[in-house]
């Protein structure tokens, strides 16, 4: 993770603002102003924390293998997302892809595009199945997962995806990303605007 | 055929009212017993005019509708505002482009809450009550897609303002400063983003770095006086100033305060910009400065040549706009546009020029330049650096074509 953020140009500033309000922040933190609003309990935010980050953190524990993925697949993927994930009409691929990225027509797929394992696991445990988000239980996210990343050679046959496991996998396009080096278009040169053109 | 039977609609208003006034209260006459003349309806003022409503609409002469394709997805999709149609720099919430990943979620908001945790000293939960108790503040924002005017890039430029630019609108945002909140859960010195999240069936989530998130993001609450429209976020949402439209979470539910950005699939997948040599732009939040004459413009028509007020709005993501330039000649010269009194930060600027149309053939261009000095590039400039791959931000100069018989045109 680190080593993305590291080249990114947001880095600077923020590390030099940050430091700037932690410090007026410090005595903030002792004295809240408003004190509107109630104490969340620790059972509360595990209720509502899903977050995951690209380096596990977050993940609960648990794991499933590409062959329970498969029948996961089967029973609540398949119908929109094709038979092995090559996608229907509207519905995305969630495969192929794999080195068109310069061509004329790039397919940008979880195989080919995203840059970490951990996002395919957050998104299908958000997200997915579309019409039923949440239905599925963590171990059937993992599993479902391990077979997404199979169908897209990125892990073996046999592989068992568990929360120590996949943030270690090494997506194919993992160092794709640059950082944003906008405004990134020459500006024109500085120009005189005729103010007393009379109208057409 | 709409017309029709909002006509229709109009006359039973209309007879029902006219009935009211003719019998004694109680007893109206059928609306159908009744018919207004079609050419009373030219003269109001010899008709007892419609009682008071509750809520108000508009006329039903009034037909700009959002555009929307209609898919076998309808959850995730997008709608598009009729900037042809708009006054001022407002857009009526009614009419503000919609994108949404999951549909548009019912919340009743007395069950609603806003959970702040993560490196945070005390983490909270406001209700909607405890949020209406602080210190609101009210800014006028545009919001834009990022995939707005994508198809121009592609070189399929939109047939009018809503087809071209339409994934753009302005409000008015109300609600409490993201600042304050995190002032009072105390952000711990390791924070350096934060993920918000939405309560949608797709649970969007992005990561802002903590330096824009203690700057002008608003925890928004109200749109233009009065509560956010359900496909605007109800009941609460982020607004976060000139950033792509994505990281406006709405339905906020939950903000955790972390030391990396997620890389969640809208920020790690989606809304990168691919670069031709198969790189592609991450965190690419900034909306650059971008302009759009709405009139006269494509789908127009022009009767004949003589005086037109050229009409059009610019934004930017980075401050203000300080200049517009027109061009009726290909872009061989340019002349300043009036900027309209009121030119907020981040905000639709509208400008104007007089013009007199001598019936010839010409294109219609607008440029706009902000703050930071940035002006709004043509397309071949950005297509030679970007290519045609990554269709998100892009913010090239559009041109319309007026035709000798007054039709205008996107090509
Ligand atoms: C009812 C149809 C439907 C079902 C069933 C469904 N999905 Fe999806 N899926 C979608 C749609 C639609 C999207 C795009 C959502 C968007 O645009 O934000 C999507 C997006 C995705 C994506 C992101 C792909 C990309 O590149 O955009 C993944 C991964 C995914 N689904 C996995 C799954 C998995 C795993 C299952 C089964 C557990 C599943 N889906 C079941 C409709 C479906």
């Amino acid at each position: 993770m680190s080593d993305f953020t590291s080249n990114a140009k947001p880095s600077g500033w923020l590390v030099l603002s940050v430091g700037i309000f932690a410090a007026a922040h410090t005595a903030a933190a002792q004295t809240p102003r408003y004190d509107v609003g109630r104490p969340a309990t620790q059972a509360e935010i595990r209720a509502r924390d899903i977050s995951v980050a690209p380096d596990g953190t977050g993940l609960p524990a648990g794991h499933g293998s590409v062959a329970e993925g498969r029948t996961v697949y089967r029973n609540a993927c398949a119908a929109c997302h094709g038979e092995r994930g090559q996608g229907i009409g509207d519905y995305p691929a969630l495969v192929g892809g794999q080195g068109t990225l310069t061509s004329k027509a790039p397919v940008q797929t979880v195989g080919s595009f995203w840059p970490y394992a951990t996002t395919v696991w957050d998104y299908i445990h958000r997200a997915m199945p579309y019409q039923r988000p949440g239905t599925l239980s963590n171990r059937e996210v993992y599993a479902v997962t391990a077979y997404i990343l199979y169908e897209n050679h990125i892990v073996p046959a046999n592989a068992v995806l568990t929360e120590k496991s996949l943030p270690k996998i090494r997506m194919p396009n993992r160092d794709g990303f640059i950082p944003d080096p906008r405004p990134d278009v020459k500006q024109p040169s500085p120009r005189a605007t005729n103010k007393s053109e009379s109208h057409q | 055929m709409r017309t029709e039977i909002s006509r229709r609609a109009f006359l039973a208003t209309t007879t029902a009212t006219l009935g009211a006034v003719a019998s004694s209260p109680g007893s109206l006459p059928a609306p159908s017993q009744v018919s207004v003349p079609p050419e009373r309806l030219l003269a109001p003022h010899r008709l007892l005019g419609a009682p008071r409503r509750q809520y108000g609409d508009r006329s039903p002469y009034e037909k700009s509708v959002r555009y929307f394709k209609p898919s076998s997805t309808p959850g995730t999709g997008a709608s598009r505002t009729p900037l042809q149609d708009l006054h001022g720099i407002i857009t009526p919430s009614s009419l503000h482009f919609e994108r949404h990943h999951a549909g548009v979620p019912q919340i009743d908001p007395s069950h609603h809450e806003l959970l702040i945790h993560g490196l945070v000293e005390r983490p909270l939960i406001f209700t909607m009550k405890d949020i209406l108790r602080l210190p609101p503040v009210s800014h006028v924002h545009f919001l834009e897609c990022a995939g707005n005017t994508a198809s121009d890039q592609l070189g399929q430029p939109g047939v009018d303002p809503q087809m071209s630019h339409g994934l753009l609108s302005c409000s008015e945002w109300t609600g409490v400063s993201l600042r304050t909140l995190l002032e009072d859960v105390g952000v711990k010195p390791k924070a350096r983003w934060l993920v918000a999240e939405g309560v949608d069936a797709s649970r969007l989530s992005r990561s802002l770095p903590l330096e824009k998130a203690l700057d002008d993001v608003i925890v928004a609450y109200g749109q233009n006086g009065e509560a956010l429209r359900p496909e605007q976020g109800y009941p609460l949402r982020l607004v976060v100033p000139g950033w792509e439209g994505n990281v406006n979470i709405k339905w906020l539910g939950r903000i955790d305060l972390v030391d990396q950005p997620y890389m969640t699939r809208d920020e790690a997948a989606f809304y990168t910009d691919l670069m031709p040599n198969g790189l592609a732009r991450m965190f690419t939040f900034v909306m650059e400065a971008k302009s759009v004459i709405t009139r006269p413009a494509g789908g127009q028509h022009l009767d004949g040549a003589g005086f037109y007020e050229i009409e059009g709005m610019a934004w930017s993501g980075r401050g203000r706009i300080t200049r517009v330039e027109i061009s009726t000649d290909d872009g061989r010269s340019w002349r300043d546009a009036e900027l309209n009194s009121l030119v907020l930060p981040k905000a639709v600027t509208r400008f104007r020029l007089p013009w007199r149309w001598d019936g010839s053939e010409v294109s219609l261009q607008s440029r706009c330049t902000d703050e930071t000095g940035y002006t709004q590039p043509t397309r071949e400039e950005l297509v030679s650096v970007r290519g045609l791959n990554g269709t998100d931000h892009y913010n090239g100069i559009k041109a319309w074509y007026v035709h000798r018989d007054g039709k205008v045109t996107h090509v």
